[in-house]
């Protein structure tokens, strides 16, 4: 079977700094990472691959520099890595991103076979919009499987799958057909560490790379920032409030004393909370 | 897999992206809500959404609408009734069997076809999993534009969406426009926006739209549904008093103090994003735009430095009490109150002196 995983490469966000003058986001020397969450998608591809065989194939979109987290995949485990880079992507939103990785993965399945299922994390650290899944099912016809926290069986036989997928207040558990694209929840399971060969061969092996015309997309009109209906009209930093916090006195205080004297200035402030609090505590 | 938003365009740039908007849309009017109903509830955040979709049509001098799909029909008409009484001037009803559970086909295909027949200019759904799941499909079918999680929706001179949200992790916010499409969509996280009274007796119409589904047609099935035992974790973000710990509390064994607090208090715990990503506390703890938005009578944030991610997760609670040792925290430009303490120490303190005093009035009582 041939799975495709759509991995991004992102900075870590742990250490993003915002320039306290100009509210720029300094980039410099911000180490770049996949996409946390993706991981969780690829390890479950590699584990149904390892299952009942086949080929993971990983897929993203970015700058020459993503073929980065592409070998780190393959270090992993995942058979071939394909970039999709052109500078007619630059500035795609949601809906351009999904034209673009949906074309390419249209393409990879003319050249290494159709996919029964397109993976990919619930959303990114950076974007957080959860939007580029769906996006890529809908352009597809896959059948989408959101927020999925378990495959409970897969025929591909009958060519069916079934999975249990987070919902509103419960677990929902769902089968549907093949082809499917399914958004991994998180903590589902632990991202495997690559073994000796598969590391090796990373570090040497060659990286598919296509430009937008390599990937079959010729209506250029629907990429990057022309093929994006939404635009970002300005980027800025939270305004402060007028006050700052009302600071308690700590010197030379016991923390006793500090606790009483915040406790009381809580009560000040939200009268009703102290009644409530002490009928709660009265029992009712 | 989602794009970083782009750089904002140099000042004045702006007119020239914002071409005529197409003949075919010009007749797109009137704010939706999309109603999330199941297992015979209404989710919260979809009154919520009618509050804010009643300011913004009030200001397109527009009609507010919902638009609800189920199985029962009367359930969908009660929805109605309260869709009226929290702002909604009409509700679309879309009754069929095979809508019974959620799931993103027929649902896609019933929300894209009232968008198509009705055509609304903005239709904001709750960011939950369903309404992220089904807004991504539906915006994609429609080619349309769909702002994620916001935080703030204005109409600005133009009668255009202006959505806010954070952006580059959360460490700035930004303002996202729809340009030459519609509708112009969004989703906005549960609690974000306040629930708006109700009016009783507010009464409005309900227009009821027959779709032609068929269960063959639709290849994903629902087996079985396990609800949620009644956790804590889904009250989190409607709890009353909530207390969180961040990387000030030094280690995972001293989140024991905030829960410890929070119980005394009668309320929730959770913490910041660092100790989700240190595996101190599962995710569902976790406040701040990437997790729970909270609105709290009381918040006591312990060791959180309070970065934009966190803020606007947190900036609707009523009274905001930071413990910080660094007097520079970002925490204290937006906290009510604050305390310059390690958190380790005062917390155990704060139980006491809560303890003690509403253990004394018991007595007294």
């Amino acid at each position: 079977m041939h799975i495709v995983v759509c991995i991004k490469q992102v900075p870590d966000s742990a250490q993003i700094r915002v320039h306290p003058v100009t509210n720029t986001i300094m980039r410099q020397g911000v180490p770049t990472i996949i996409n946390p969450y993706d991981l969780f998608a690829l390890e479950e591809a590699l584990r149904l691959r390892d299952k009942v065989g086949g080929e993971v194939t990983v897929l993203t979109m970015g700058p020459p520099m993503a073929e980065d987290a592409l070998r780190k995949a393959l270090g992993i485990g995942a058979n071939r890595g394909v970039l999709l880079t052109d500078r007619f992507f630059a500035g795609s939103d949601t809906l351009a991103t999904s034209f673009a990785l949906a074309q390419a993965v249209r393409k990879i399945g003319e050249t290494w076979g159709a996919p029964e299922i397109v993976f990919t994390g619930k959303q990114t650290i950076d974007g957080d919009t959860a939007q580029v899944g769906p996006g890529i099912a809908r352009r597809l016809g896959l059948n989408q499987l959101t927020y999925v926290a378990a495959i409970n069986g897969l025929d591909l036989e009958a060519g069916t799958i079934a999975v249990a997928r987070r919902a509103e207040g419960g677990v929902q558990e769902l089968s549907t057909k093949l082809p499917a694209l399914i958004t991994m929840l998180e903590g589902t399971n632990e991202i495997r560490r690559g073994t000796v060969p598969d590391v090796l061969r990373a570090a040497r092996a060659e990286i598919v790379v296509w430009n937008a015309a390599a990937a079959g997309i010729t209506e250029m009109t629907l990429c990057g920032l022309r093929g994006s209906p939404t635009v970002v009209k300005r980027v800025f930093a939270p305004t402060p409030r007028a006050t700052k916090a009302e600071q308690v006195e700590v010197k030379d205080r016991p923390f006793e004393t500090i606790a009483d004297d915040v406790m009381e200035r809580i009560f000040a402030a939200q009268p009703a909370l102290e009644a409530e609090l002490l009928r709660t505590a009265a029992g009712y | 897999m989602t794009t970083p938003p782009k750089p904002a365009p140099a000042a004045g740039s702006r007119a020239g992206m914002k071409k005529e908007l197409p003949e075919r849309f010009k007749s797109y009017q009137h704010v939706w809500v999309f109603i999330e109903y199941e297992h015979g509830e209404i989710n919260p955040v979809s009154l919520e959404l009618l509050g804010e979709g009643r300011k913004l049509a009030d200001k397109l001098g527009v009609e507010l609408a919902g638009a609800v799909a189920g199985a029962n029909r009367e359930g969908l008409h009660a929805v109605a009734v309260e869709a009226f009484e929290h702002g909604a001037d009409l509700v679309y009803v879309v009754a069929d069997p095979i809508l019974e559970h959620y799931r993103n086909e027929p649902f896609s295909q019933v929300l894209t076809e009232l968008v198509n027949t009705y055509k609304p200019e903005v239709l904001l759904l709750g960011a939950t999993v369903l309404g992220r799941d089904l807004a991504g499909s539906v915006a994609t079918t429609l080619l349309t534009g769909l702002t994620a999680d916001c935080t703030e929706l204005e109409i600005d001179d133009d009668r255009c969406l202006a959505a806010t949200r954070p952006t580059f992790g959360g460490s700035l916010l930004c303002t996202i426009f729809t340009l030459n499409t519609r509708p112009q969509m969004a989703t906005i996280r549960p609690r974000v926006m306040a629930l708006p009274p109700r009016q009783p007796g507010r009464t409005g119409r309900i227009i009821e739209h027959k779709v032609s589904l068929r269960e063959d047609d639709i290849v994903t099935k629902v087996l079985r549904f396990v609800a949620d035992r009644d956790s804590s974790k889904a009250q989190l973000a409607y709890a009353d008093i909530v207390v969180a710990g961040g990387l000030g509390l030094r280690s995972p064994e001293n989140l024991q103090h905030v829960r410890a607090l929070a119980t005394v208090l009668g309320g929730d715990w959770g913490g910041s994003r660092p100790l989700v990503q240190k595996g101190w506390m599962p995710a569902d703890r976790q406040i701040g735009q990437t997790g729970k938005t909270i609105r709290p009578k009381l918040y006591i944030a312990a060791g959180i430095s309070g970065a934009i991610q966190h803020r606007v997760g947190v900036e609707g609670a009523d009274l905001i009490v930071a413990i910080n040792t660094d007097p520079r925290a970002p925490i204290f430009d937006f906290a009510h109150l604050g305390i310059v303490a390690d958190a380790v120490e005062l917390l155990p303190a704060l139980t006491d002196a809560f303890r003690k005093r509403l253990s004394v009035n018991r007595l007294a009582g």
